[in-house]
């Protein structure tokens, strides 16, 4: 089961207290999830905690299911770092501005799990 | 033992200057008045990943080397690079961003903050319409309407509600909270938008159809205005435009979910022309939530210096601007650049996928008192002191106005300021020599 959401991205109190500390594991279990209603959650067959791919026309990433009652039907939420942006668009629309919200996205549940800060930044040295 | 007393805080762009910081054998051993993202990064530099040392990447491993090692590697790559993107300068002190602007100049690089993934719109919408403004200090006095527009300052400007906000009790405020109407305009009920008098839940990426939806109101033009806009209903647009002009002075804060959302500047744009128009009412004003504690103070210093805020082209000799062409990101994205010096924000983390793409093919320069994902892409890694802790220096809040920071304990690590003044003298000597 996959379903289409929006996604967008932000700043999270714990995120913020993992800004100078990340390549601790304290900055990966705060940045490392998507959230989504309960509604949504259900939909997918996912729990708190389950892995979740998130895809867009940009790339994937693999990340944990997290529930946020705040969050509309439809809307995921990542909150910024290099997991996002494994997902995010680059387009600056001519304003320098990258695509940080409202990006199109498939959303279904994985076997895979989330890759670690230094893991995740390899992939781009392999590339 | 010392106990200093009002020092500032060099996380967030609130940058609370009213932090009391006790100092025991040259460690911090207790903070207080700090948030939980100040208060991390006080007590938290003990336990965090320093980069303990210089390092140069060799056969894909990074390596201690000396720091004169470091700084010649780094002046090499400047020397022989034919287009560099110097990028960051945003956590570190205005004293170390002029000298980065004239590392930029001499190496005729394109030098970019990181309000290119941050306020860099808000900036464009003030070059198109200004950009009404107030300090803080106007807005604990006087405020008594405040809206959260696409931001949460609960989670990333923790203390600002009970310092220059809703909470905080001024001279024409002194009931505090009970004084202000409080409104949060977002695309999801956060956790500033459950302390909030009225939350407006819009369609994400719809800002500017309720902005100019609210202007038309405020202009009397209600009838052009439909049933629903924005996902919301014509009735609740008419009361927060009631609220907004009934009001003795008005603030709207506004943070990413404006400037990274559908319209980006033409957000900030259109809302500056709102605050025009509600000052045909009453007084109002705009603050943008600013993130790294000093990006307000890289778009002074260049603009003083350069006649620009940020994403200044040296390339030609002179400054030359044009977002959108001179981003960081959309150099990045182009594949432009064949190195770069990233300082005080990580690109690694913060850039979409792209850009970080391109980073990791060609040689990176960081300079950081943290390991953080650009390291992981770096070729040459040059450990600084952290401004506001070991090292002084001036920051602008996010009002523009500027504070000292002080410097509370020793470090071995050479400051921000030493480091690019190394660099500079290390390009000039290399240039002189071929």
């Amino acid at each position: 089961m996959k379903i289409k959401a929006n996604l967008i991205s932000g700043r999270t109190a714990n995120q913020g207290a993992h800004l100078e500390a990340k390549t601790h594991k304290g900055y990966f279990d705060a940045c490392a999830y998507c959230e989504l209603n309960s509604a949504d959650l259900e939909k997918l067959g996912a729990s708190e905690g389950d892995s979740l791919k998130v895809t867009t026309e940009f790339g994937e990433v693999v990340v944990f299911a997290k529930a946020n009652g705040g969050n509309p039907d439809g809307l995921a939420f990542i909150p910024m770092g290099p997991w996002a942006n494994a997902v995010l668009s680059p387009d600056t629309h001519g304003c320098g501005m990258p695509g940080f919200k409202g990006v199109p996205a498939e959303i279904e549940v994985t076997d895979e799990k989330p890759l670690d800060m230094k893991s995740l930044m390899k992939k781009y040295l392999e590339d | 033992m010392p106990v200093i007393k009002d020092a500032v805080c060099s996380l967030c762009g609130s940058l609370c200057d009213d932090i009391t910081v006790t100092v025991e054998d040259n460690k911090i051993t207790k903070i207080e008045n700090a948030c939980i993202l100040g208060h991390s990064k006080f007590v938290g530099m003990f336990e965090h990943d320093r980069i303990e040392t210089p390092m140069i990447r060799k056969d894909g491993e990074l390596v201690p080397v000396s720091y004169e090692e470091a700084i010649e590697a780094a002046a090499k790559i400047l020397v022989n690079s034919k287009r560099t993107l110097s990028y960051g300068w945003c956590s570190t002190s205005c004293e170390a961003i002029s000298g980065a602007i004239k590392l930029a100049e001499e190496t005729g690089s394109l030098i970019d903050s990181t309000a290119n993934v941050c306020h860099g719109p808000s900036a464009l919408a003030a070059q198109e319409k200004g950009s009404p403004s107030a300090s803080l200090g106007v807005i604990k006095n006087r405020a008594d309407v405040i809206v959260f527009w696409g931001c949460n300052p609960v989670h990333a400007h923790p203390r600002h509600m009970s310092r220059y906000s809703s909470f905080s009790k001024g001279l024409f405020t002194e009931k505090g909270r009970k004084a202000r109407t409080m409104t949060v305009i977002d695309v999801r009920k956060t956790d500033t938008a459950k302390l909030a008098d009225k939350y407006v839940e819009i369609e994400q990426g719809s800002d500017l159809l309720l902005v100019t939806a609210l202007r038309s109101i405020v202009n009397g033009h209600e009838d052009v205005v439909p049933e629903t806009i924005a996902g919301v209903p014509k009735a609740e647009i008419i009361e927060l435009a009631e609220t907004l002009k009934n009001g003795k002075f008005v603030c709207i804060f506004f943070g990413m979910g404006v400037t990274q959302s559908r319209s980006k500047y033409k957000n900030g744009d259109a809302m500056a022309s709102l605050i025009s128009d509600l000052n045909q009412h009453t007084k109002a004003v705009m603050i943008g939530m600013r993130g790294h504690y000093n990006v307000t103070g890289f778009g002074q210093v260049a603009t003083w210096e350069t006649g620009f805020p940020m994403a200044i082209d040296f390339a030609k000799g002179y400054p030359y601007y044009n977002p959108g062409e001179t981003g960081a990101n959309d150099l990045l994205v182009r594949e432009e650049p064949d190195a770069a010096i990233i300082a005080a924000a990580d690109a690694g983390a913060h850039f979409p996928q792209k850009a970080v793409r391109h980073l990791a093919r060609i040689p990176v320069i960081q300079i950081d008192p943290y390991a953080n994902p650009t390291t992981e892409l770096a070729d040459v890694v040059i450990p600084s002191a952290i401004v506001g802790i070991e090292a002084e220096g001036t920051a602008y809040r996010m009002d523009a106005i500027s504070l000292h920071m002080k410097k509370l304990i020793d470090s071995k690590f050479k400051t921000d300021e030493e480091i690019v003044k190394d660099l500079t003298v290390k390009v000039r000597e290399l240039k002189r020599g071929a």
